[in-house]
């Protein structure tokens, strides 16, 4: 079934009831070539890659709970790739680049909407660490540019620039190609892009183990629903990745910790862009429903729980109504959290692990949805080649041995 | 909010007077022992760290209140304290995490 006016027309002529079904949900197969573990957009994205891209389409996609379940619907939906190191931009942009096309490859609308994302300044500090964001982002081919206080109110007339404030806005840096999409989409989508190419999605079904052979190397997943056989093993799992590589035997630098976020009630369009503080510590933009989405920073401690402190949310929304008073009466609808696993230098693990036959894709910490994509192609370039692209290579594990990390702690603490 | 029980006050105070400070029971090895590490060594020291879904010795700092560091073994899935024990104290063995976990449960 391919999505048309026409099939939408003729689908609606009949009250929308005859949708057939986007993927079916399969039980699993005694043996795979390769079995994605984490059914969320980088998991299924990393098969639907795998099946297009890379010519595997043996390939079954492992998830405990349902599909899009876990970080994928848990997240504030922004797209940016105006990252300071090299490497970096390498890989967000290269997510951007996939983003584009994304829609019409897949047949179907993520709604990946590119209304920009604006920086504020509100520091001297601020302003230069921006402009030589700016200046490394041109350097790399990354779209950002400096506005003037000015500039940033023709971009959102609501923005008070008066320089008498306690954070008075100095400027801002503007990616235009940044926004935000349907997280959900993104993770309907490639299932439903990589079921078609005989790919396997398997839900309720956790993965227990990872049975490693006398060499060492991977045989498969021991699963809920028995064994599942297979030669490479793709480990795609955000904050669980740890429980995950522990299996196999190996320990990871990655610690999980809660991320919150928050919907207001819906209004009328009111934010055109993704806006965010650093210094305020705040981000917000607004759905197509019409909620202001809020996000912040990662609460204090380690935590697999799926929820975090009130008073976290309570200081991100002191944050928004400091820089925007207008705010300051609209309830909030809901708050949930997502557990995401950071490392040291808040950069990813994206390639090859010691182990033969598995390969991982984790420590996105608070900024994997962006790269959703990207990280979902470096993932599946590096399992068919057994070997990482030159994009992901610098990702690579041993940059905690051998010292080349890529520190995007300071360029990205807060904006995600 | 969480009530956590600072074992230098003896009271269990709100979790906004406390700092979270990572794992516990990681020791900084001393300048010869630096010096007879390699890099695998010292990675391991540096980032490694336990990440466990469950039962999770980690130190604390009291810092508005007696500004005083301390260890505590928390359940990371359920968010609740097991217990807080002063610094200088062993890591607790399973067993003795158990048999707090009961006394808790009286």
């Amino acid at each position: 079934m391919k999505f048309s006016a026409r099939s939408l027309f003729a689908n609606a002529l009949s009250g929308h009831e005859n949708w057939p079904e986007q993927f079916p949900n399969k039980e699993p197969k005694k043996e795979y070539d390769v079995v994605i573990v984490g059914a969320g957009g980088h998991g299924l994205g990393a098969a639907y890659y795998l099946a297009s891209k890379y010519g595997i389409t043996n390939v079954a996609v492992v998830e405990k709970g349902w599909l899009g379940g876990g970080n994928t619907g848990r997240n504030t939906t922004i797209i940016r790739s105006n990252y300071l190191f090299d490497e970096s931009a390498r890989i967000y942009d290269h997510a951007l680049d996939l983003w584009d096309g994304l829609s019409q490859e897949l047949n179907y609308n993520v709604m990946y909407s590119k209304r920009g994302v604006l920086m504020l300044a509100h520091n001297v500090h601020d302003v230069q660490s921006f402009k030589r964001h700016v200046h490394a982002n041109r350097l790399n081919g990354v779209d950002n540019v400096w506005l003037s206080p000015e500039e940033c109110q023709k971009i959102v007339p609501f923005l008070d620039i008066s320089q008498n404030r306690r954070y008075p806005v100095m400027g801002g840096a503007f990616q235009q190609r940044g926004g935000v999409a349907r997280h959900d989409s993104v993770a309907w989508g490639y299932a439903r892009g990589a079921s078609k190419l005989g790919v396997d999605i398997i839900q309720n079904c956790k993965v227990i183990g990872i049975r490693r052979g006398a060499d060492g190397a991977v045989e498969g997943v021991e699963t809920e629903k028995g064994f599942i056989g297979a030669k490479k093993i793709g480990v795609s799992t955000a904050g669980n990745s740890s429980v995950l590589m522990e299996m196999a035997g190996l320990r990871f630098p990655l610690e999980s910790y809660p991320l919150q976020a928050l919907v207001s009630e819906p209004v009328k369009p009111i934010v055109p862009c993704v806006i965010m503080s650093n210094a305020v510590h705040a981000y917000i933009s607004q759905s197509d429903k019409g909620e202001l989405v809020i996000g912040a920073g990662t609460d204090q401690y380690t935590s697999y729980s799926q929820r975090g402190a009130l008073h976290i949310v309570e200081h991100t929304i002191m944050s928004i109504c400091e820089i925007f008073p207008i705010f300051r009466r609209m309830r909030m609808l809901r708050n949930w959290g997502g557990i995401v696993d950071v490392t040291p230098d808040r950069s990813p693990i994206l390639g090859k692990t010691p182990v033969q036959g598995l390969y991982v894709n984790c420590g996105w910490g608070t900024g994997g949805f962006k790269a959703t994509p990207g990280a979902a192609d470096m993932l599946a370039y590096t399992i068919a080649h057994d070997a990482p692209h030159k994009i992901n290579a610098p990702y690579n594990l041993d940059r905690f041995v051998g010292g080349r990390l890529i520190d995007e702690a300071a360029a990205a603490a807060v904006a995600h | 909010m969480m009530l956590i029980h600072c074992p230098y006050c003896d009271e269990k105070r709100p979790e906004i007077e406390f700092a979270y400070a990572g794992e516990a029971h990681i020791v900084r090895p001393n300048a010869a022992e630096q010096q007879a590490m390699d890099d695998v060594e010292w990675s391991k020291f540096m980032f490694i760290r336990d990440n466990k879904r469950g039962e999770h010795c980690e130190r604390w700092w009291h810092a508005n209140g007696c500004n005083m560091y301390f260890n505590a073994v928390r359940n990371t899935v359920t968010d609740k304290f097991i217990k807080s024990y002063k610094i200088g104290q062993k890591r607790p063995s399973a067993a003795q995490i158990q048999k707090w976990k009961d006394q808790a449960n009286g």
